[in-house]
């Protein structure tokens, strides 16, 4: 009987104990606390180290800290699942009392997410997270968006693909969920608008392994074929796109994560003359880039990606913003609204400023994957400068129209 | 000398009024964390009555979990359908799916049993995957508003919130306390001790066995509904076989055929999970660590230990 209430008091005092730090260092002006949320098991893990990476590197250059106050970054594994993600940010938020978050790799995370952090007045910085509808029709309050909408990169690469490659038919493949609707719908879109057709569309689960039943669904009749893969996913399509003959006849398109840097140097010549769409590339050439690069690959011991550049540049927008509220976090209304009227330049991707919805207006880079030096690299082959969420549609007519989903635009009969 | 029973009374007692009381003065992470393991103990406690009391270990016990949850979602996202609407339906269908796996698996035992869990429990994971207009596949649903009670009280706090699952976690545990106890519940210990044996008593056992799943999967509907409500979002993940695994684990881990067990080893991996993994990415390890020593030496589960703890002070 005895033991039952000793094991009760040591249980009570268990929890008090974990629970201390939170309360004890509410008040008073300890560190500034950066939540960090990322994918670092799973399938997609290789996007998530390049990400705490970008983010580590930026707050080694700032010494961790800011204002006269100490930075303190805490990281969580969010296994590239939204559920986990949305359970990691509730302990960022409740538990370490984080005044900031940043990271999140999946859009359809950037959707479960958006009602949680607007409830609880948490500013989150979206530098991966391209959920289009959040600075569309569903904008959400609390987030600031440094990184991309999933469509942008998408839109000016339908026309290059109808006019500049003189493409007609292309078959669309991509991860089944929102990131791979608004990126592929944005590309039919405008690749349909220039004269394309998309002739078929296909879609496989998150982290599908095997594509070789896909691969031989695909219409022989296509001229090119639209891929959107990322983290393990895109290294074995590609691969498998080669071994099941496809490379030689259709040229590879695809979305910039399915030839990022952070599983190009895992892949092999398979991955030669891939073209896809992003607003960064790792061998983008300017003296800004060039120096990240560099510092990156110095610092994580390989070659810089989006998702190094996302969080980079998202950290440096963070630290502009302290500095500008002279490091008051705690009123997050200013410091909110620092982030969102921040102005930044001399980022590593090139020029870019938020529009009135808060999404960057910023250069969208067609790439092509070339062997320089050894090594494999998106070349940069056209610049479309100062690229708009919205491309060159009317803002009120593209937002009459419905989000991308599987079903929309529909395939043209 | 302390009887095994007054150990677990004391336990039970002891347990209740930490969980009333102490609450109130946590820090509201872990008001959140309580009020998880309180949801994911009465799905273990499901389990267990498959588990520990049948004999049947389910590997697809997620699926009314999960069939509840989205019931839920849709309903109060797409619909706008009050409290008792929302709840009424998602308990009826997640009971009715159970009634209709239970069709299909009350014959089976041990591997096949196994299997056939697995296999229906996928599909319920698939249609949420794949029926994306219904279910917004990948994506999950997100903004689940909190129930509206009509009383004064609002359960968009986590403290009420927290009271409202320990109200619904102690009625599940009563009535599954009471259930068990019961001839009904006897019969099924019968079976899994002996089936043979039972059927040449005159049981049909074919119907305890069906009675039995249909009971488990009404119960893992609760919880599926309290989920919705705490989470605020739901996804295939909620149903798919991980769940359903790690369900599975709590109940090993917690001691089968121990109705309370279960509930504790929601509570440790729970705790574990969200207190581990701010320490170390290797968290898995560490969780894959502490089954295989449970495995290995405390097959009995936490339940067992807790027990033999007890008792080892007062020498028999």
């Amino acid at each position: 009987m005895k033991k039952v209430f000793l094991f009760c008091a040591i249980v009570v005092l268990a929890i008090g104990i974990a629970a201390m730090p939170a309360s004890s260092l509410a008040k008073g002006k300890g560190p500034i606390k950066i939540g960090f949320i990322g994918p670092l098991t799973g399938h997609a893990a290789q996007t998530g180290r390049d990400m705490l990476a970008g983010m580590q590197l930026f707050l080694i250059d700032q010494d961790w800290e800011v204002a006269g106050r100490k930075i303190k970054l805490i990281t969580e594994d969010t296994e590239a699942k939204p559920a986990v993600a949305l359970t990691k940010v509730r302990k960022l938020v409740e538990k370490d009392g984080v005044h900031v978050l940043i990271g999140g790799l999946m859009a359809s995370t950037g959707y479960a997410l958006m009602p949680y952090v607007d409830k609880k007045k948490v500013p989150a910085m979206y530098v991966i997270m391209a959920s289009d509808d959040l600075t569309q029709r569903k904008p959400g309050k609390y987030m600031v968006r440094t990184g991309w909408s999933s469509s942008q990169p998408s839109h000016p690469f339908g026309v290059y693909a109808a006019k500049e490659l003189g493409l007609r038919k292309v078959v669309t493949i991509g991860y089944d969920y929102a990131f791979g609707w608004e990126v592929v719908g944005g590309f039919q879109r405008t690749f349909e608008d220039a004269g394309g057709r998309i002739i078929q569309k296909l879609w496989t689960p998150v982290g599908t392994m095997d594509y070789g039943p896909y691969l031989g669904r695909i219409s022989k009749d296509a001229d090119a074929v639209f891929a959107l893969f990322f983290g393990s996913g895109a290294l074995q399509f590609v691969k498998q796109y080669k071994q099941y003959g496809l490379k030689d006849k259709m040229t590879l398109l695809g979305g910039g994560t399915t030839t990022d840097e952070s599983v190009l140097p895992s892949m092999g010549d398979e991955a030669i003359g891939t073209i896809t769409t992003l607003h960064y590339s790792g061998a983008l050439d300017t003296p800004e880039n060039k120096k990240f690069a560099k510092a990156f690959r110095a610092y994580a011991g390989k070659v810089a990606s989006y998702y190094g550049e996302g969080p980079y540049t998202g950290g440096k927008w963070i630290i502009e913003a302290i500095k500008a509220i002279d490091g008051n976090v705690e009123d997050r209304e200013k410091f909110l609204k620092a982030l969102k009227t921040l102005k930044l330049t001399g980022a590593p991707r090139g020029p870019y400023e938020l529009d009135k919805f808060g999404n960057p207006v910023q250069n969208i880079y067609i790439r092509k994957v070339e062997r320089v030096g050894g090594e494999l690299q998106n070349t940069v082959i056209k610049t479309y400068p100062k690229v708009s969420q919205f491309w060159t549609y009317d803002v009120d007519w593209y937002l009459k129209q419905p989000l991308y989903s599987r079903d929309y635009p529909p395939l043209k009969k | 000398m302390i009887t095994e029973f007054r150990v677990k009374i004391s336990g039970i007692i002891a347990a209740f009024i930490l969980l009333v009381i102490l609450p109130p003065t946590l820090p509201s992470y872990w008001l959140t964390i309580l009020t998880q393991i309180l949801i994911f103990g009465i799905m273990a406690m499901s389990l267990d009555v498959l588990m520990g009391y049948m004999g049947r270990p389910s590997f697809g016990h997620a699926a009314f979990f999960g069939v509840s949850a989205y019931v839920i979602a849709i309903l109060s996202t797409r619909y706008q359908v009050g409290f008792l609407g929302c709840v009424a339906t998602g308990f009826l269908l997640a009971t009715a799916i159970a009634a209709l796996y239970g069709l299909l698996v009350a014959h089976a035992a041990g591997v096949y049993f196994l299997m056939i869990t697995l296999a229906l429990g996928m599909v319920i994971w698939g249609l949420a995957f794949r029926w994306v207009t219904m279910t917004g596949g990948d994506n999950g649903i997100a903004g689940i508003p909190r129930p509206d009670l009509g009383i004064p009280i609002s359960l968009e706090d986590p403290i009420f919130f927290y009271y409202f699952v320990l109200f619904v976690f102690v009625i599940v545990l009563f009535l599954l306390y009471i259930f068990i106890h019961s001839p009904f519940g006897q019969s099924l210990i019968g079976i899994r001790e002996s089936e043979s044996r039972m059927r040449i008593l005159g049981y049909n056992t074919w119907l305890h066995k069906y009675l039995g799943y249909v009971v488990a999967g009404a119960f893992s509907g609760i919880s599926g509904i309290l989920w919705a409500y705490y989470n605020g979002f739901v996804s295939p993940m909620d149903a798919e076989l991980t769940a359903s695994f790690e369900v599975f684990l709590m109940v090993i881990l917690g001691g089968p055929g121990t109705l309370i067990g279960p509930a504790l080893g929601a509570a440790i991996i729970i705790f574990l999970k969200n207190f581990i993994s701010a320490y170390t990415h290797r968290w898995l390890l560490i969780i894959g660590a502490i089954y295989i020593l449970t495995i290995l030496y405390a097959p009995g589960g936490v339940m067992e230990l807790g027990i033999r703890f007890a008792k080892g002070g007062d020498k028999e």
